[in-house]
């Protein structure tokens, strides 16, 4: 694999809150990549970072009190960390978009669907071929039609408390997807959705990144959602990547003890009772862990893991693990310690 | 055969909530939250009520602990009639069945430490007991440390919060606690810490859990038996080996082929002849016949018009459904 072609990189990202009575190292030296046309997930438990890796990639996180001391993030070509914000606003929108987990939140309360949707068709159509009014309100039809939405005509008339929970998500989409961007972010886009509902509304984004040839990053702590969804995953921890493989790879061989435990602990829908979990918390970020900062919970644990934090070992093209445990065998013998719990 | 601890039988609460029309045409707008539901609870067994938002389930949790009152049908515990009272439960009763509330960063008063939590239930249920030692008792049987006590709820993890939520519910002592989808508001590695001592403390105390949850993989290894409701009625109750190995009811197979599973093995179980297609209708406008017609892949013209009745399909297996009730061939218009 190239790296000339890749749609997103991060390299050693590092973001720091200041907040009263110190400084929160959130994210600690984040290296993510992903190539055009491909469906990425990135899981872990809530307040591992995922999402603050995301708004830093838009760069939306408010500063103060964000500080990013170090890193690197380029899109499409273009260096995202040195841009000027008028350039911004066109990458998001067009370059990069997102759907958020709480469709109630992200849609506003006063403003109709119609007014709201034909908003983000007219400020991101490319610059000097801006439509008119009715190119712009049948392109917002269709954008309904297109998320299975009945009787578009009458719902751009609608405000968001008239539509239900999984309607409002399909709207998300529609406007997400209305200024055709190369990358979607979607955070947890069915969490707030019953199991039928979040189980449509991922049929239905599925469908449209495939027929729009989308790229994809899916958050979720859901790994079923991921596994149904994504070619390839990320697993962070308290601020780092710690594992990547493809999908299949990582839930048939897990490496990373944290990767490990977080696929025992989900309830099988074919029985044989509930795992242990794994043992203490997500760390304090004002004063994390030294090494690795999954040792406190690890049942791995040696003494180097305390002292330093491990590099990514590379296990085989697309694997790659941040663990001590695969120090010597690399690509060798990689079912070592993979027993599940 | 085993004790019934809570028998509840053609339960119903319908809510008033507006009127149409004026003068002499002045008719009430009433929500069927819990339209006709009867179900047992064994004694010393977890029972799991499953259904999407907007079900009946958690109003069904709300009449058992007596925050309502039914519109009509009855509730028992132990043989006793929970609502002979109109207003006042005996406070015996009112001890014995507990509840653990959804999203534990709301349902613990954040102005009291977790001693003044904890003490709230023992001081109205027994006045004159030592409270301080009970209250170590408590924290120590959910595992945490006594020097919680002087802790408040914000100092607490989700998960931490829970655990005293838990602790709360079992200061009265009671037979039987409500689980209203305790762990739906936590990661999946606290859950399965939270499931696990919930198990501990129901082998311990002998209790009856009646768990309400969305999840049915975390039902699948927690309850002994399950029910599905859906606008209000029950559609389904089984034992949750049948349920998963032939679930009936159309809707049943709707909500087990929109679970996302992480092996192989579990995709397997999936029905994979019914789809999830359109949304639970508004418990205003109840759909005539069949509540789940409007959503069903099985749809006949019996369905719109006549609500099917709980029939036994298999022994220990009750379904609420048309397909089931026609006498000759069970077996064949069996979908799945």
């Amino acid at each position: 694999m190239n790296e000339a072609g890749r749609l997103l990189e991060i390299k050693d990202l590092y973001v720091q809150f200041s907040v009263y009575g110190g400084k929160l190292h959130v994210l600690n030296g984040v290296d993510f990549f992903m190539y055009p046309g491909e469906k990425v997930g990135l899981v872990g438990e809530t307040g591992c970072g995922k999402t603050t890796t995301m708004k830093a990639i838009l760069r939306v996180l408010p500063s103060p009190p964000a500080v990013i001391p170090h890193g690197d993030i380029v899109f499409d070509g273009q260096d995202i960390m040195r841009m000027k914000e008028e350039n911004l606003s066109r990458v998001r929108g067009r370059g990069i978009s997102m759907i958020f987990q709480d469709p109630t939140a992200a849609l506003n309360p006063v403003f109709t669907i119609g007014e709201q949707l034909e908003a983000v068709i007219k400020h991101s159509a490319p610059p000097g071929k801006s439509p008119t009014g009715p190119e712009i309100h049948q392109q917002a039809v269709n954008a309904l039609k297109e998320v299975s939405l009945a009787d578009p005509e009458r719902l751009l008339h609608n405000y968001p408390v008239q539509l239900s929970g999984g309607m409002r998500q399909r709207v998300c989409i529609a406007m997400a997807l209305a200024a055709n961007p190369k990358l979607l972010i979607a955070d947890e886009p069915g969490t707030s959705l019953d199991v039928t509902i979040q189980d449509q509304v991922l049929r239905l984004l599925r469908r449209l990144v495939e027929e729009h040839d989308t790229s994809v990053i899916l958050i979720t702590h859901t790994l079923g959602i991921v596994r149904e969804t994504t070619n390839r995953v990320y697993v962070m921890y308290a601020g780092t990547m710690v594992e990547t493989a493809a999908t299949e790879k990582l839930f048939s061989q897990p490496l990373h003890p944290y990767t490990q435990g977080l696929i025992s602990t989900v309830p099988r829908l074919s029985g044989g009772g509930i795992a242990s979990g794994i043992p203490g918390r997500i760390p304090d970020y004002r004063n994390p862990p030294t090494g690795c900062r999954f040792h406190p919970r690890c049942p791995h644990v040696m003494d180097i893991c305390r002292q330093k934090k491990p590099p990514n070992y590379q296990i085989d093209a697309e694997h790659s693990v941040a663990c001590f445990l695969y120090e010597k065998d690399g690509s060798a013998n990689p079912q070592k310690e993979t027993g599940q719990q | 055969m085993t004790e019934d601890i809570l028998t509840v039988s053609n339960l119903k609460k319908h809510f008033v909530i507006g009127h149409t029309g004026r003068f002499s045409k002045r008719k009430p707008i009433t929500v069927k939250a819990v339209d006709g539901v009867t179900f047992s609870v064994h004694e010393g067994e977890t029972i799991g009520l499953v259904g999407e938002s907007g079900s009946g389930k958690s109003t069904v949790a709300y009449i058992a602990i007596g925050m309502y009152q039914p519109t009509s049908g009855s509730i028992r515990f132990r043989g006793q009639e929970l609502f002979q009272d109109k207003n006042k439960r005996p406070r015996h009763l009112r001890k014995a069945i507990q509840i653990v509330y959804q999203d534990p960063g709301s349902s613990l008063n954040p102005r009291q430490n977790i001693k003044q939590i904890l003490e709230m239930p023992l001081r109205i249920h027994q006045p004159n007991a030592n409270h301080l030692e009970q209250i170590v008792y408590l924290l120590e049987i959910v595992g945490l440390p006594p020097e919680y006590m002087y802790k408040y709820p914000r100092m607490l993890s989700g998960g931490e919060k829970q655990i005293v939520s838990i602790a709360r519910a079992l200061a009265t002592d009671p037979s039987m606690v409500i689980l209203d989808e305790p762990t739906s508001a936590l990661d999946v590695s606290v859950q399965a810490k939270t499931i696990n001592l919930l198990l501990d403390l129901q082998k311990e105390f002998q209790l009856s859990y009646v768990f309400i949850t969305h999840d049915l993989s975390l039902m699948r290894n927690v309850s002994s038996r399950v029910a599905i409701m859906y606008l209000g009625k029950i559609c389904e109750v089984a034992e949750t080996i049948d349920f998963f190995r032939n679930p009936l009811h159309p809707y049943t197979q709707m909500l087990l082929s929109s679970i996302p599973v992480v092996t192989e093995e579990e995709e397997e179980l999936k029905p994979k002849k019914v789809i999830s297609t359109g949304e639970i209708p508004s418990p205003v406008n109840v759909p005539s016949g069949c509540s789940f017609h409007s959503r069903c892949p099985f749809v006949m013209d019996i369905c719109r018009q006549v609500d099917p009745v709980m029939v036994e399909a298999e022994p220990g297996h009750k379904v609420r459904c048309h397909l089931f009730t026609q006498p000759a061939p069970v077996s064949v218009a069996g979908p799945g």
